[in-house]
């Protein structure tokens, strides 16, 4: 009896590792569980039988039976594991994706060109410690010409071919008109630029636009000298365009600065040695710079005695156009939304 | 303006490469824009003498020339030119050479007739008829025609012969100095540039007797507009060709050659700047010249054969009954040179730059002569300009010069001084230039330094105080040389304003919310405010005109940013664009009540789309994430029926504490079709201003609630025309403080639901701040909302 009962013990072990052996899902592993250790099971079977046993041997016995059932939780629990590992591979065989297909879209949008360079040139200023000054686009002719040393009739004017609302009242041809409301509201020291839009009579073809954007730039102090100019030019130069842009400065003439200058940077493309972008010139014209002329200052009420100041100004278009490799102005202002999310 | 390298150096001794001479004159401050020379490209074009003509044995058309080329044997050319005989000079592109146009020229047979090479016409050499006298358009130049003298043998190279080997520069002279309109004015800028010495030798000639005042008298009746006039008459005029040389320099400075007496005239005007005109005396009716205002409605034909309206502002020359000439402008036709031309009045004269421009700009009439006086010419070159008239006509043996001279002058003879102040200009400059190379710039100009005074001569009428010599100086010690420095100033911060930084968040959240950023014109048409249905006392049609636009399409300042937006998403889906999704800050100009002021300048943020299955919801979104991005008040959505450019069941108003900040909605179908877009348009447009001012205040930190939120279920059956904003409010007001939030997730309408009505279900939240709500509290909050809905006529849906 004794020995009828360890051999079916033994047997349910040996049953027992070689079923689990060949165990091949979660599913028929519970059932085997059950079959072995349930309670109508193999081995609950076997131990019912334990009380027709002599009580001296039921301890041994017992150890035996609790071994066989330890053996068996164990090697469920392992094959368990292993299921489940399997079952998550082949779950994660199961949902591969193609990854090539297109990502779903979640798009923001886009900044203007212009926008994008000219917040490059507002924060380059600001960083140089300048604020932003504005004015109107509608502008009293005084603020446009007259302050600016550019009375009726003065040549200068042909080049600025100007809207009109009244005799007094234009659309602004510079943004140099805010320098003069400028130093009409601050004293010095003044450090600001202005960006906007200006305005002149130009027939709309792919380099002119009867609408453009200018950025003016004004520092009023003591001791400025024409050295500064050059100094703060070739600073925002680099910040913009990067450390090996060089900067040059040529005689011009703008009536409300004295001396005048145009300001040209080397060519971003080929560096100044000349090339089909900057038509073999190797420099590439960005705008007028100048001291601010005395007669400005006086004007203002400014001490020419105690201050001194240089002004500058720069097309923004010019610069977007280059920088993006656009050959046609109209397209800025056209906004089809195919040029505005290329970019 | 072209300036011929040849002519430049008759004043100065400059012999550097065209490239380098554009590039220093360009630094400074003569700006040079190109240069050009024809004989970099016309080659192997040479002077041949036709020796012998016979005809060719298989073509009527077609001769065969044996012409001397200088060398050793002649060569033959077959030509079906007309015009040569024996004994002619003509221009011979030899085998393997290049015309002015750059095409290549090699010896070929002609029917069945070698030719080694071809005969020029003056085109091919890039010329015209007015640039050799007596040369003819449709056929060979001949070179020895008799109408000039040539110094040419066979064999010499045609670019020497005709002068085509000088290089040509074109120099752009800003707007104060009308003395640099000239070659001399040039040459002496040249001459300092390179430090080279400069003269301009004084005209001598020689009169023949006689007397201007028993031919002419002259009355200056208006000597603001005239401050000058200076006239000299010349008898015994022979009317001829120019000589090559003259010819030459005229072509090479762009000014077609007519005649030695008008050829005098621009010659004097290119080389001194100041324009000169010739009347024919025949034609000085009664010997008299007026310098006078045109009557109102007075007309006259200028050279160019036009008939001219003049007006009171207009400045003529008159002869005792009619203007024969637009003061500084242009000649008239009546008093023009002609080949039978005896006697002729040269005028010099001094015009009111003002005037000049006014009476140009008027008259549509922009001449050489216009854009010299426009500019304002120093009284004293009248009077060099006229001797160097007379000198060229004794030159040229084209007349006798009358004694005497008429000279009305006004001008106030000037002398300008400015102290000289070197120490002062290497600090303004931050240069250090030594007094000597200062004084030594100065007096290359045309200025004397004495006793630490500059005296500026009158041609300068540019320079008026220590500025304008500083630039002087700076512009030709070099602006290369001033050393870049960064400026020191005051410790002040700089940085955005608290308005300029909410504008840049603005766009980060528009940009965020999907939109693109598009720029448009601030002007617009007219037209726009028919397109976007505002009625015909909308205020927003009082906008702005502009005078002289460009056309009617941007003929006023737009007062509303919607139909710019539009016409963007109308194009955009005219392209075929599948999708739009834009915004604009733009600004709107609001005329103010006196017109005499300016406009008020507002910014709008305007948004708009199609596309993409959007609808009202998708635009009511948008506006959301705006306001929460910008942290406005609490905004309430108000349909808004009237808005004639907005669908009247599909827009709403955006109200912050009781003040409309804005609209979005979709646009008005009839709009849309006014724009050719047969699709949904939508549209936001909120005045920045009233956006900014309804910020709330920053948030603070709140803490995290200590009690559970419980979640409760509400459908509600209400009439149609119920919105569910109102519900919304209406339970808010029942539940009390512990509502936290409300939410919709359902809304029904069809057979479930009784006809006129819908279902709306929302989801509340509640929550207490001091306990953990139980059941009655929740059933009590939930019992009070519904009757008090009930009581409005909106139902529990069971």
């Amino acid at each position: 009896m004794e020995l009828n009962i360890r051999e079916q013990l033994e047997q349910i072990r040996a049953n027992a590792k070689e079923k689990l052996s060949q165990i091949k899902s979660s599913e028929e592993l519970e059932n085997l569980k059950v079959k072995l250790l349930g309670k109508k099971g193999e081995l609950t079977n076997v131990l019912s039988q334990m009380g027709k046993l002599p009580a001296e041997m039921r301890p041994a016995i017992g150890q035996s039976a609790n071994e066989v059932r330890s053996f068996i939780e164990d090697r469920i629990k392992a094959a368990k594991q292993q299921l489940e590992e399997l079952e998550l591979q082949k779950k994660l065989e199961d949902e591969k994706l193609d990854v090539t297909l297109p990502g779903k879209s979640f798009r923001t949008g886009k900044k203007h060109p212009c926008s994008v360079v000219l917040d490059e040139v507002k924060d380059a200023f600001i960083s140089m410690g300048f604020t932003v000054a504005s004015g109107p686009e509608v502008e009293y002719d005084y603020y446009n010409f007259e302050a600016l040393n550019i009375p009726k009739y003065h040549p200068a004017r042909d080049t600025q071919d100007t809207f009109y609302f009244s005799d007094d009242i234009l659309l602004r041809t510079q943004t140099s008109s805010v320098q003069i409301r400028t130093m009409e509201k601050m004293k010095p020291p003044i450090r600001i630029i202005s960006p906007g839009r200006v305005y002149r009579i130009d027939e709309v073809d792919a380099t002119h636009s009867p609408i453009f954007h200018q950025i003016e730039g004004l520092v009023v102090d003591k001791g400025i000298t024409m050295s500064h100019l050059k100094g703060a030019l070739d600073i925002i130069a680099k910040k913009l365009f990067g450390e090996n842009i060089k900067t040059r400065i040529r005689p011009d003439y703008f009536p409300f600065t004295e001396p005048s200058a145009e300001i040209s940077i080397s060519c971003f493309k080929c560096g100044g040695e000349g090339c089909k972008f900057c038509k073999g010139e190797g420099w590439i014209e960005i705008g007028g710079a100048g001291m601010v002329n005395p007669k400005v200052l006086d004007l203002l009420g400014i001490d020419t005695n105690e201050y001194s100041g240089f002004a500058f100004g720069m097309g923004l278009e010019r610069l977007v156009l280059r920088r993006y490799n656009i050959d046609d102005i109209r397209m800025l202002f056209e906004n089809d939304v195919r040029f505005l999310e290329s970019l | 303006m072209n300036v011929p390298y040849r002519w430049l150096r008759e004043y100065t001794d400059i012999n550097v490469e065209p490239k380098k001479f554009a590039h220093e004159m360009n630094m400074t401050g003569t700006e040079t824009t190109g240069f050009s020379c024809a004989a970099d490209t016309i080659k192997n074009v040479v002077a041949g003498l036709i020796e012998k003509i016979e005809s060719h044995p298989n073509a009527d058309k077609l001769v065969i020339c044996s012409v001397n080329v200088g060398k050793k044997d002649n060569i033959q050319i077959v030509t079906a030119a007309k015009n040569m005989k024996v004994g002619d000079l003509v221009p011979v592109a030899l085998d393997g050479s290049v015309l002015a146009s750059g095409k290549e020229i090699h010896a070929g047979e002609l029917r069945g007739v070698m030719s080694y090479g071809m005969f020029c016409s003056v085109e091919e050499l890039g010329l015209t008829v007015n640039d050799f006298p007596g040369s003819v358009a449709d056929g060979l130049l001949i070179l020895n025609n008799g109408a000039c003298e040539l110094n040419v043998a066979p064999g010499d190279d045609i670019c020497r012969v005709l002068s085509l080997d000088d290089t040509v520069f074109v120099v752009d002279i800003v707007t104060n100095r009308p003395d640099c309109l000239s070659i001399i004015g040039v040459a002496r800028e040249a001459a300092c540039t390179f430090r080279k010495p400069f003269e301009v030798k004084k005209p001598v000639y020689t009169t023949g007797g006689g007397n201007i005042a028993d031919y002419l008298s002259v009355s200056v009746k208006d000597v603001e507009l005239c401050k000058r006039y200076m006239a000299r008459v010349v008898k015994d005029i022979k009317i001829a060709p120019s000589p090559l040389w003259l010819v030459e320099k005229l072509r090479d400075c762009g000014v077609r050659a007519i005649n030695n007496i008008v050829d005098i005239t621009n010659y004097v005007m290119l080389e001194y700047g100041q324009p000169m005109h010739a009347f024919d005396y025949e034609c000085v009716g009664g010997g008299k010249i007026t310098v006078r205002r045109a009557e109102n409605g007075e007309k006259m034909n200028t050279l160019d054969g036009q008939e001219r309206e003049l007006d009171a502002e207009t400045l003529v020359i008159a002869d005792a009954e009619k203007p024969i000439a637009v003061a500084g402008v242009m000649g008239g036709e009546n008093s023009e040179i002609k080949p039978e031309t005896k006697t002729v009045v040269f005028e010099s004269a001094n015009f009111f730059a003002p005037s000049v421009r006014k009476t140009s700009k008027k008259l549509g009439l922009r001449t050489e002569s216009s854009a010299r006086f426009e500019k304002g010419l120093d009284p004293l070159l009248a009077e060099e300009a006229l001797d160097r008239a007379c000198e060229l006509i004794c030159m040229l043996g084209a007349g006798t010069v009358v004694d005497g001279t008429i000279d009305i002058n006004n001008a106030k003879p000037e002398i300008r001084t400015v102290p000289f102040e070197y120490d002062w200009i290497n600090s303004y400059i931050n240069i250090n230039a030594s007094k000597e190379e200062m004084i030594d710039i100065l007096e290359r100009l045309g200025m004397k330094v004495e006793n630490g005074t500059i005296t500026v001569p009158s041609f300068r009428s540019d320079i008026e105080n220590k500025y304008d010599i500083a630039e002087e100086i700076a512009k030709f010690y070099g602006y290369d040389r001033i050393e870049p420095l960064f400026f020191k100033a005051d410790v002040k911060s700089g940085g955005y304003t608290k308005e300029q930084k909410f504008e840049i968040r603005l766009g980060e959240a528009l940009r965020a919310a999907g939109l693109d950023e598009i720029l448009t014109y601030s002007f617009v048409s007219p037209k726009c405010f028919d397109k976007i249905r505002l009625p015909s006392d909308a205020p927003e049609r009082n906008a702005m005109k502009i005078k002289n636009p460009l056309g009617e399409d941007t003929s006023i300042m737009r007062t509303s940013a919607l139909p710019s937006m539009l016409e963007v998403l109308a194009r955009n889906y005219n392209f075929r664009n599948p999708a739009a999704n834009l915004y604009e800050i733009a600004t709107v100009y609001i005329k103010n009540a006196d017109e005499t002021k300016l406009p008020d300048e507002k910014k709008i943020v305007c948004a708009g789309f199609y596309g993409n299955k959007g609808d009202f919801y998708t635009m009511k979104g948008i506006v959301e994430s705006i306001l929460a991005a910008m942290n406005t008040k609490t905004c309430e959505f108000v349909p808004c029926k009237n808005n004639p450019s907005y669908h009247p069941g599909r827009a709403a108003e955006i109200i912050a504490d009781g003040k409309k900040i804005g609209i979005f909605g979709q646009i008005h179908p009839l709009v849309a079709k006014n724009y050719g877009v047969n699709d949904e348009l939508y549209a936001a447009e909120i005045p920045f201003d009233a956006l900014y001012e309804a910020t709330a205040p920053e948030k603070t930190f709140t803490p995290l609630p200590k009690f559970p939120a419980v979640t409760r279920d509400l459908a509600l059956i209400c009439k149609d025309e119920t919105s569910s904003g109102e519900i919304e409010k209406k339970i808010r007001a029942l539940a009390g403080p512990c509502l936290e939030k409300i939410e919709i997730f359902d809304v029904y309408k069809g057979a479930q639901v009784a006809f006129g009505h819908k279902s709306i279900a929302y989801a509340l939240v509640l929550r207490s701040e001091e306990k953990t709500l139980g059941e009655n509290d929740i059933d009590q909050i939930m019992t009070n909302i519904i009757n008090g809905l009930e009581k409005d006529g909106i139902s529990l849906r069971r």
